[in-house]
């Protein structure tokens, strides 16, 4: 797969959306990734959206599509929770490859006005998780940072430590909906309780928002004059829905997802110089620089508390300042990991610009740790 | 909150193949099932086997007996029935047979909960739909 990432688009994360539709929001972040791209809408034959847009549960794409004027020759709903984003952009550089398409625009968003409405699912989670009390993906990482905890001694201070170095770097980003409201070790430790032992700077902040990528051949990207950001691997694994079924309660089908796009790109953990990691919870960036062969397993506790991980460190993680103070407008949040490591690896990031090797992991993670992907993106040598 | 203000329990949705778990459970008793082509047991319930993919599977009462696998406390529940219970622990539990189940742990302090803790089966009494539930077990 030779595609390049091209275009990049991203809301302001807000609380509250009053007096916004979801399609009209689609149309603001399409409309800034196409224009950053330098292409018009005339250039985009594909199209890739989330699922449950607005009140449209069915014909999503053909939704998006008419209320864009768009008539791609390729179109699909990728629903994956927080892997969609991800799992967005290898599909469209594989659409591409096939010879179906040349440019894909991979578009999410979302608005939000109060309490959203619950989910009429029937399914099994519905029977055998919400009687109990476990309604919500809170407790689900709950479970997971308990045993994580228990098994190899992590602690609450540990991935404190993560959160608030996030948070030095979103204070660089107004975009983020915590822009402006710095965070200290003992903010995250003496949160109120949620569900233990997470508490709540440990959870990611519900939002409204939206994030676009324009994925498209390297001849075109070559041609546009700007810098050129490559899909040099990925990888991707579903392996459950509700965490009583996971096949581990302390690593993620992202282990196999991410050596997967390793193996593609050629690279490994050694040649990183950017990681833009999936963070709706605290604990999963211990299980993901577990999973990404960054330390061994057990380790990622201490690796987060060791290190410098704000922009200015050797290994930067997430410079836009991760979902945790960017706020997780639904699926757009899992976007956001990939918009971010766009913008690093162009060298555009402004005042919270990376430095180092040009090649970034970027994760996307979804559900109960169930629903896995990996993209390794290569930037120009700086 | 009274019982008149809080919302309503979501309940346990049944489907017919699902079924026979809850009507056992009505009668107080852990059902879960094998397979007899791959010998799996099988949680929650399927009309095919998750590992052969056969349809020979039969009930069968469980011990009642498992370990917890994780736990959480839960301050804030995602559903605002469970408000007036809080702070409740809601466990995975590694059930004799095999497979593993979510369910919550009562009987006990939440704070005396730990990994690695025997429970045995106690189904909610009086409410519409007996759950599951596991408590301590007791020392032999
Ligand atoms: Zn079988």
């Amino acid at each position: 797969m030779s595609a390049a990432l091209v275009g990049i688009g991203e809301l302001p994360n807000v609380r509250r959306s009053e007096g916004a539709t979801t399609l009209g929001t689609l149309a603001d972040v399409a409309a800034e990734a196409v224009a950053d791209a330098g292409l018009s809408p005339a250039d985009v034959d594909g199209l890739l959206v989330g699922p449950q847009v607005g009140e449209t549960p069915q014909h999503v794409p053909a939704t998006v599509a008419e209320y864009l004027g768009l008539q791609p020759t390729v179109s699909n709903v990728v629903d994956l929770g927080g892997a969609t984003g991800c799992g967005m952009v290898w599909r469209a550089a594989a659409a591409i490859a096939a010879g179906m398409c040349e440019t894909v625009l991979c578009v999410l968003g979302n608005t939000r006005e109060g309490d959203p409405p619950r989910s009429p699912n029937r399914n099994p989670i519905r029977e055998f998780d919400v009687p109990f009390g476990a309604s919500g993906a809170n407790t689900s990482y709950a479970l997971i940072a308990q045993r994580h905890m228990h098994d190899y001694g992590t602690t609450r201070d540990q991935l404190a430590h993560a959160v608030v170095a996030q948070r030095q770097n979103a204070q660089h980003n107004e975009l983020a909906v915590f822009h402006g409201r710095p965070l200290t070790v003992d903010d995250v430790l003496s949160a109120p309780p949620v569900v233990e032992p997470l508490g709540l700077l440990d959870v990611v902040m519900p939002c409204a928002g939206g994030a676009a990528v324009v994925v498209t051949s390297a001849d075109r990207a070559a041609a546009a004059g700007r810098p050129v950001v490559t899909l040099a691997g990925a990888g991707e694994k579903v392996t459950h829905r509700a965490i009583a079924f996971a096949p581990d309660l302390t690593a993620g089908p992202l282990a196999d997802a991410i050596h997967h796009a390793y193996r593609q790109a050629g690279v490994g953990p050694e040649d990183l110089g950017l990681l833009s990691l999936y963070d709706c919870y605290s604990i999963m960036l211990a299980v993901t620089v577990e999973d990404a062969g960054l330390c061994a397993k057990g380790q990622g506790g201490r690796w987060l508390a060791e290190r410098d991980l704000t922009w200015r460190g050797s290994l930067p993680l997430n410079p836009h300042g991760g979902q945790l103070s960017c706020g997780q407008a639904d699926l757009a949040g899992g976007m956001s990991h990939v918009v971010e490591a766009v913008r690093q690896l162009r060298g555009e990031a402004g005042s919270r610009q990376v430095g180092g090797r040009p090649l970034a992991l970027v994760t996307g993670n979804g559900a109960t740790m169930s629903e896995a992907t990996a993209l390794v993106l290569r930037g120009e040598d700086r | 909150m009274s019982a008149s203000t809080a919302p309503r329990r979501p309940g346990p949705t049944p489907t017919p193949v699902s079924q026979p778990f809850w009507d056992a459970a009505a009668a107080g008793t852990l059902t879960l099932q094998h397979c007899g082509r791959c010998d799996a047991v099988v949680f929650y319930p399927r009309h095919r086997c998750p590992r052969c993919w056969a349809e020979a599977l039969a009930w069968r009462p469980a011990s009642g007996r498992g370990t917890v696998a994780t736990y959480t406390v839960v301050h804030k529940p995602g559903h605002p029935a469970f408000a007036p219970d809080t702070p409740y622990v809601v466990a995975l539990i590694d059930l004799a047979e095999g497979p593993r189940m979510l369910s919550a742990v009562v009987g006990c302090e939440p704070g005396q909960v730990r990994i690695g803790m025997p429970v045995r089966v106690r189904f909610t009494a009086g409410a519409d739909h007996p759950l599951p539930l596991f408590e301590p077990e007791e020392e032999p």
